[in-house]
């Protein structure tokens, strides 16, 4: 345990909190996107240089854009009067400290069988993850771009502005 | 402390958390957005135990760990731009963002 990584996780843990807890929603776009880069630098350290760009380019450069377009679009940015939190916020807090303690009490207690060396650092080509997406991995990468043509439409059609009358 | 001579156990307890902050999110806020940056949270949490695990696994050049994860990423992706198309249309109908008001399932 170096201590970058003592500080990639803190930086992510501290956007995603400041991303769930912020009042203006902008503010709360623009700390998600710190979130999304911590976890990059993250993969990046663990070796994962191909997720760890394409979380950059997917995740900041596509997914964080989206939202702010959405709240800039929705005028989502005015804090509403009656408080950011639903009303049953205690419930969702109380289920979320529940599932955080089962799932560390698990890391904690399985931390013996967890393999421990830390062996070379696997060399992952561009090369071998091509050769991979078209060989054995084929069906998954066709079935996801029938997945993302069809959530493109998807979406230009749910959003897209409706006359009035027309079916 | 134990965790700290395992680096694959603080990965996982990172992701732990990620995700318990991911899920307080969408459980506690009203505005739908922030619903959905919980919920991107949690996939991204999926998504560091998945790289973790390959990283550290007994075959990291068999690059399954690697591969589900970058598929997780592009289903993410679609599932954000859905997700936000319908919180701009339903907006467009309700003309507020709020989860607390939206109790009615006719448009």
């Amino acid at each position: 345990m170096s201590v970058v990584f003592y500080l990639l996780a803190g930086l992510t843990v501290a956007g995603a909190l400041a991303a769930v807890l912020l009042k203006n929603t902008v503010h709360c776009a623009l700390a998600l996107t710190v979130a999304f880069a911590g976890l990059a630098l993250l993969f990046l350290n663990l070796d994962a240089q191909f997720a760890g760009f394409a979380q950059i380019l997917v995740y900041i450069g596509a997914v964080a854009i989206l939202v702010v377009f959405a709240i800039l679009l929705t005028r989502g940015s005015e804090t509403p009067k009656d408080g950011v939190y639903s009303r049953n916020w205690l419930t969702g807090l109380v289920i979320a400290a529940g599932v955080f303690a089962a799932l560390g009490w698990a890391v904690l207690q399985s931390v013996g069988g967890l393999p421990n060396e830390t062996g070379p650092a696997p060399v992952v080509t561009v090369l071998q993850i091509g050769n991979a997406l078209m060989g054995r991995y084929v069906l998954p990468l066709e079935i996801v771009a029938l997945l993302l043509t069809a959530a493109l439409i998807g979406a230009v059609i749910v959003a897209m502005h409706e006359k009035e009358g027309a079916q | 402390m134990t965790s700290v001579a395992n680096p694959l156990a603080g990965y996982l307890l990172v992701a732990a958390l990620l995700f318990a902050i991911g899920l307080a999110g969408a459980l506690t806020r009203r505005n739908a957005i922030l619903v959905l940056i919980g919920i991107e949270l949690m996939l991204n949490a999926a998504n560091l135990n998945l790289i973790a695990f390959w990283r550290y696994g007994p075959h990291p050049e068999a690059l399954t760990g690697m591969m589900f994860a970058i598929f997780s990423i592009a289903v993410a992706a679609a599932e954000a731009a859905v997700g936000l198309g319908l919180v701009i249309s339903i907006h467009r109908h309700a003309h507020t963002t709020d989860l607390d008001a939206m109790n009615r399932m006719k448009g």
